[in-house]
C-alpha cells in the first residue's frame, strides 16, 4: 500500500499526485521531486543500450529512514513514482511491479481518452479509483 | 414449419410455426433463460399471468406441458406452454391435442413482443394494460403513440424523451432540445401526437419493472431532421424506462446508429478518439464530463468507440444534458452486452431487419452456439421495438430463428460487420435485471469488451479483436521509444555522439539520419555499384571526415554503398540550383560547395584508396554523364538545357569525385567510367578501373568534354577557366557538358589531381 502516488510528465512537472493525507503533503511532494533525478540518473545509466531493452520498472530508487521510493518510467518518459512506508515490509518487489503496471494500464486509458489533452493535470475518475485502490487506507 | 422443442410429454412433437417461433423465442428471452436453457420462472409466471388468463389455466398449461414435472420451463416446456396458452386464449382446452393445430399466438397484456399477428390485438390491449401498468407507464412519458403511427413513421430515430418522469409529451417537444436535434419526439412527428404513450404493452414486465419498451410509442422523431443537425439530441430521454433511465430504447439506439453513420459510414468500423471527441463537444457538456463519459463507454479501451460503445456514449450524454448526473460507473443497461443488443436492432429497425437476427449472426461464433435460445429470443422481443416492421421482423426472426439462425442471420444481415462486438441483441423491453442476468452470459461471448475489461487490458501490446487491433493501429499510440541514445540532458550531446558513432558505424550499415533518399540517379549508380564497394568503403571512410557530406552520405541507403549516399545529395543540393540557373553555369557553383568541404587530410592509405576508387567510379560516372549530355545536345541541337541533371563534384581530400546524376544511358556509363578511369589514371589518381570497354571508351572519348589539360599543373588556373571549357573534336561547346566540367574543374583544389576532363582530352 503506497503512502503516496506521483505521475510525473516527462518534462518533469507533475501530472498526478496523492498522498495519503494524513502525512504532511508537503514532505511527499519533496520527495518524489527529489526522487526525479534519481530516476534520470537511472534512466541514463540503462541508456547505453538500446531503449528496448532498457526496463520500465526502475525499483527501489532510495530507501530513507520513513520510506521507500520506487520508480517507474515508460517509454514516453513519463514517471510513475511510489512512495512506501519502510516499515511496510510486507510489500514484496512483485507487488511493486504490479502497482506500476496497474498504475500504467489506468495511464494508457486516460491517455486514449480523445479528452485529455496530453500534459494537463490527470483528472480521470477512473485513475483516481485506482490510485485510491493501491493508497495505504487508514487515512 | 420449425418443430418446436420436444415437447415434455414427450414424444409427440408439438410443431411450431414460424411465428410462433419467433413469438416464443422472444418470449423465453424476456424470460431470462440462463445458460442451462431454464426460464426464470418468475417471468414465466409474469408471461402467464400477462395471458390474462384465469390462474387454474395457468396451472393446468404448467402441468400439461410438462414445467411442473420437471420443476423449471424448459425451452420445449416453455414453447409447449406458450402454445397452450394461445389455445387457451382460442378457448381450446388446455391439453397437447389442442395445440397441436394452428393456433394464433398467445396474446399477452403488455406484451411488447410485437408480433404481427398480435400486434393488433396488443394494440388495443395495450391501451388497456397501458393503464393498467400506468404506473409503470409513468415512468414512460411516452404517448401512446400508436404504435402502429410509430412505426409508419418509419424514422424511428427519435429519441424518447426525457427520462423524467412521464411528463407528457407535451413536455417533450419544448423539452427536447430542439436545438439538439429535434429529439423531441413529439414534436415532429407528431403532429398529432405528442401522444406519446409509452406502449405500455412493452410492459408486460414493465410492471414489475416498467422497464417497457420504449419503444413502442417512440415518437420517431424526425429522423432526418434530428439527424441532419449534428447535435445530440439532448432530450431523448427514456421514456420508458422510469426506472432505468440507462436503457437505450430502440428508437434512441437507432437515432444514435444513425448519428454513428453520419459520422462513419461503416457500423463496423470505429469511430477514432479525436473524431468521436470533436463530436460529442457538440454537446456543450463540459470537458471533463465528457472525459468522465469516454472513460465509462470506452469499454476496450482502445480509443475509439464502436458502435456500441458509441451509442452508450451518446446516451449517457444525452442522460447528462437531461438532467441526470453521470454514474460513476457504467449502468448495467449499458454494459456492452446490453449495448450491443441494442446496437443490433436500432441497426435492424433502420435496415428493415430485425435486431435480432442481427444480432445473433453477430455472435454467431460464441453466444449463439451458446445459447440458441437466447439469441431466438432476441429476436422475438426486438422486434417488439420495431413495431414498425414486425411483419418483416418476424419474418427475418422465423428466419433466422428457424435454421441455423447464426449462419442465416449473418448472411441475410448486413449488420455482420458488427460481430466482432455485437452480443445477441436482447429485447429493449427486458428489465435490466433481465439484461444485467443476461449480461454475464453473454460476457463470455461479448468477448471483446468484458474480457478486454476483465484481462488486464493488453493495450497496444495485443488485441482481442480486429477491431482493437485497428484501433490500436490507429490512434496514437504512446509515444514510441525515442531513437535517441540515452543521454539523459543534454539530447544534443548525444547527437553529436550518435554523429560520431554514425560516421564511424557508416560501414556497418547503422545510420542516424533520416531514411535514404530513393535513388535517384540510378543509372549511374548501377554501374557503380558493383565495383564501387570498394570505393564505397572508401568513401565510408571519408565520409566521417565530412562534416556536410555526412549527412548525406547516411541517407542513401546502404546497399548502394556509401558511394551513392554522397553522390545523392550532392545531386540534390546542385540539382536545384542548377535547374534554377543556366545548367551551363550553375554547375561551377553547385559543383563549388561540395568543393568546399574539402575533408580534412587525414587520409589513411586505406582510405585513399578507397577514395580513389571513388573518385574513379564518379569520374567514370561524369564522363558518362558528359557523354550523354553531349549527345543529347547534339541531337536536339539545343544550346541550352541540361539533360541529364547536375553533376556534383566531390572532393575527398585530394581527390575529386565527379557525381553525376541522372544518367540514363548504362552503356555510356559503361564508357564514361572507364573514361574516369582513365582520366584519373592520367592525372596520377590511382584509380581502380571498374570496368574497361575500351571501346566504348574511344567513342566516349571522341564526345566527352575534354579536360583541360594543364589540370594537374595549374588547377587554379583550371578553376578559373572553369567556364572554358575547350570543345570537345566533334561537339559544340553546350552549356551541359560544360556544366559538367566546370563541376570538376572548380572543384579541383590547387594540390589535387585533375579531374577527367584531362582525361578526356587524350
Amino acid at each position: 500500500m503506497a503512502v503516496c502516488i506521483a505521475v510525473v510528465a516527462k518534462e518533469n512537472y507533475p501530472l498526478y499526485i496523492r498522498s495519503v493525507p494524513s502525512e504532511n503533503e508537503l514532505k511527499f511532494h519533496y520527495t518524489v521531486h527529489t526522487s526525479l533525478d534519481v530516476v534520470e540518473e537511472k534512466v541514463s545509466a540503462v541508456g547505453k543500450v538500446l531503449v528496448d531493452q532498457r526496463e520500465l520498472y526502475l525499483g527501489l530508487l532510495y530507501p530513507t529512514e520513513d520510506y521507500k521510493v520506487y520508480g517507474y518510467v515508460t517509454n514516453s518518459k513519463v514517471k510513475f513514482v511510489i512512495v512506501v512506508e519502510s516499515s511496510n515490509t510486507s510489500l514484496r518487489d512483485n507487488e511493486i511491479r504490479s502497482m506500476f503496471r496497474k498504475l500504467h494500464n489506468s495511464f494508457t486509458d486516460v491517455m486514449c481518452n480523445p479528452f485529455y489533452n496530453p500534459g494537463d493535470l490527470i483528472q480521470s475518475k477512473a485513475f483516481d479509483s485506482v490510485v485510491s485502490s493501491m493508497m495505504v487506507q487508514a487515512c | 414449419m420449425d418443430r418446436g422443442p420436444g415437447t415434455a410429454s414427450g414424444g409427440s412433437f408439438i410443431s411450431i410455426s414460424e411465428n410462433e417461433q419467433r413469438c416464443y423465442s422472444g418470449l423465453s428471452t424476456l424470460c431470462q433463460a440462463d445458460s442451462s436453457g431454464k426460464l426464470a420462472a418468475s417471468k414465466v409466471g409474469e408471461l402467464f399471468r400477462a395471458s390474462q388468463l384465469p390462474a387454474e389455466t395457468l396451472h393446468q398449461i404448467t402441468d400439461v406441458c410438462g414445467a411442473k414435472r420437471l420443476g423449471y420451463f424448459g425451452s420445449g416446456q416453455f414453447y409447449v406452454a406458450l402454445k397452450l396458452l394461445a389455445a387457451a386464449q382460442a378457448g381450446l382446452p388446455v391439453s397437447l391435442e389442442s395445440i397441436k393445430e394452428e393456433l394464433p399466438l398467445p396474446r399477452f397484456a403488455d406484451m411488447k413482443d410485437d408480433r404481427d399477428p398480435r400486434y393488433p390485438s396488443r394494440s388495443q390491449s395495450s391501451d388497456t394494460p397501458s393503464h393498467q401498468s400506468a404506473a409503470a407507464s409513468e415512468s414512460v412519458p411516452r404517448a401512446p403513440m400508436d404504435r402502429g403511427a410509430v412505426r409508419h413513421q418509419g424514422s424511428i430515430s427519435e429519441r424518447k424523451e426525457p427520462w423524467s418522469p412521464p411528463p407528457s409529451p407535451c413536455r417533450s417537444p419544448p423539452d427536447s432540445p430542439l436545438s439538439y436535434h429535434s429529439y423531441a419526439y413529439s414534436i415532429p412527428r407528431n403532429g398529432a401526437d405528442a401522444h406519446l404513450g409509452q406502449t405500455p404493452g412493452v410492459s408486460v414486465w414493465a410492471q414489475d419493472t416498467s422497464s417497457p419498451l420504449h419503444y413502442g410509442a417512440k415518437p420517431p422523431m424526425e429522423h432526418t431532421s434530428s439527424r441532419h443537425s449534428a447535435e445530440r439530441p439532448v432530450d431523448h430521454g427514456i421514456v420508458d424506462y422510469p426506472d432505468d433511465p440507462w436503457r437505450i430504447t430502440p428508437e434512441q439506439r437507432e437515432y444514435y446508429t444513425n448519428q454513428f453513420r453520419s459520422v462513419q459510414p461503416d457500423l463496423g468500423a470505429l469511430i477514432l478518439g479525436s473524431v468521436a471527441r470533436n463530436f460529442f463537444t457538440k454537446s456543450k457538456l463540459p470537458i471533463p464530463e465528457l472525459s468522465h463519459i469516454w472513460e465509462l463507454s470506452d469499454m476496450d479501451r482502445d480509443g475509439a468507440l464502436t458502435l456500441a460503445e458509441f451509442c452508450t456514449a451518446f446516451h449517457l450524454i444525452v442522460a447528462r444534458k437531461n438532467g441526470y448526473p453521470l454514474p460513476e460507473s457504467l449502468p448495467p443497461s449499458l454494459l456492452p452486452s446490453f449495448a450491443e443488443k441494442d446496437a443490433a436492432p436500432p441497426k435492424l429497425v433502420s435496415e428493415d431487419m430485425f435486431f435480432e437476427t442481427s444480432g445473433a449472426p453477430q455472435q454467431t461464433d460464441l453466444v449463439l452456439a451458446e445459447r440458441t435460445e437466447p439469441l431466438i429470443s432476441f429476436e422475438e422481443p426486438d422486434p417488439g421495438p420495431s413495431l414498425q416492421e414486425k411483419s418483416e421482423s418476424e419474418h427475418k426472426a422465423l428466419l433466422s430463428e428457424m435454421i441455423t439462425p447464426k449462419q442465416d442471420l449473418a448472411e441475410e444481415l448486413p449488420q455482420s460487420a458488427f460481430s466482432p462486438k455485437r452480443a445477441p441483441v436482447t429485447t429493449d423491453q427486458e428489465k435490466p435485471p433481465e439484461r444485467f442476468h443476461r449480461a454475464p452470459e453473454q460476457d463470455p461471448p461479448h468477448e471483446p469488451e468484458p474480457h478486454v475489461r476483465s484481462r488486464a487490458r493488453p493495450r497496444s501490446y495485443s488485441s482481442t479483436s480486429i477491431e482493437e487491433a485497428m484501433k490500436k493501429a490507429e490512434q496514437p499510440p504512446t509515444p514510441p521509444p525515442r531513437p535517441q541514445k540515452s543521454h539523459s540532458r543534454a539530447s544534443s550531446l548525444d547527437l553529436n555522439r550518435l554523429f560520431q558513432q554514425g560516421t564511424h558505424g557508416l560501414k556497418s550499415g547503422y545510420l542516424p539520419h533520416p531514411p535514404a533518399l530513393p535513388p535517384r540517379p540510378t543509372a549511374t549508380q548501377i554501374p557503380h555499384v558493383p565495383p564501387s564497394t570498394e570505393q564505397s568503403s572508401q568513401k565510408a571512410v571519408r565520409q566521417p571526415d565530412f562534416a556536410d557530406f555526412d549527412r548525406f552520405r547516411e541517407e542513401p541507403p546502404q546497399e548502394m554503398g556509401l558511394l551513392q549516399p554522397p553522390q545523392k545529395p550532392l545531386r540534390r543540393k546542385y540539382h536545384p540550383e542548377s535547374q534554377a540557373r543556366d545548367p551551363a553555369q550553375t554547375f561551377g557553383s553547385p559543383a563549388h560547395p561540395p568543393g568546399g568541404n574539402r575533408p580534412p587530410q587525414k587520409l589513411s592509405s586505406g582510405q585513399k584508396k578507397d577514395v580513389q576508387l571513388a573518385i574513379r567510379k564518379n569520374k567514370e560516372t561524369n564522363a558518362v554523364l558528359m557523354r550523354l549530355n553531349s549527345e543529347l545536345q547534339q541531337q536536339l541541337k539545343v544550346g541550352a538545357a541540361f539533360p541529364l541533371g547536375c553533376c556534383a563534384l566531390y572532393t575527398l581530400g585530394k581527390f575529386q569525385v565527379l557525381t553525376l546524376v541522372r544518367l540514363q544511358v548504362p552503356p555510356l556509363l559503361v564508357s564514361l567510367r572507364t573514361l574516369a578511369e582513365q582520366s584519373a589514371r592520367r592525372m596520377g589518381f590511382p584509380l581502380r578501373a571498374m570496368h574497361h570497354q575500351p571501346a566504348c571508351w574511344l567513342s566516349v572519348a571522341a564526345h566527352v568534354i575534354p579536360v583541360r589539360d594543364t589540370l594537374p599543373s595549374s588547377p587554379k588556373q583550371q578553376q578559373g577557366d572553369g567556364k572554358r571549357i575547350p570543345p570537345l573534336p566533334n561537339m559544340t561547346q553546350r552549356p551541359g557538358t560544360e556544366a559538367v566540367l566546370q563541376s570538376e574543374l572548380p572543384q579541383a583544389p590547387p594540390t589535387r589531381g585533375e579531374p577527367i576532363p584531362c582525361h578526356c582530352r587524350s
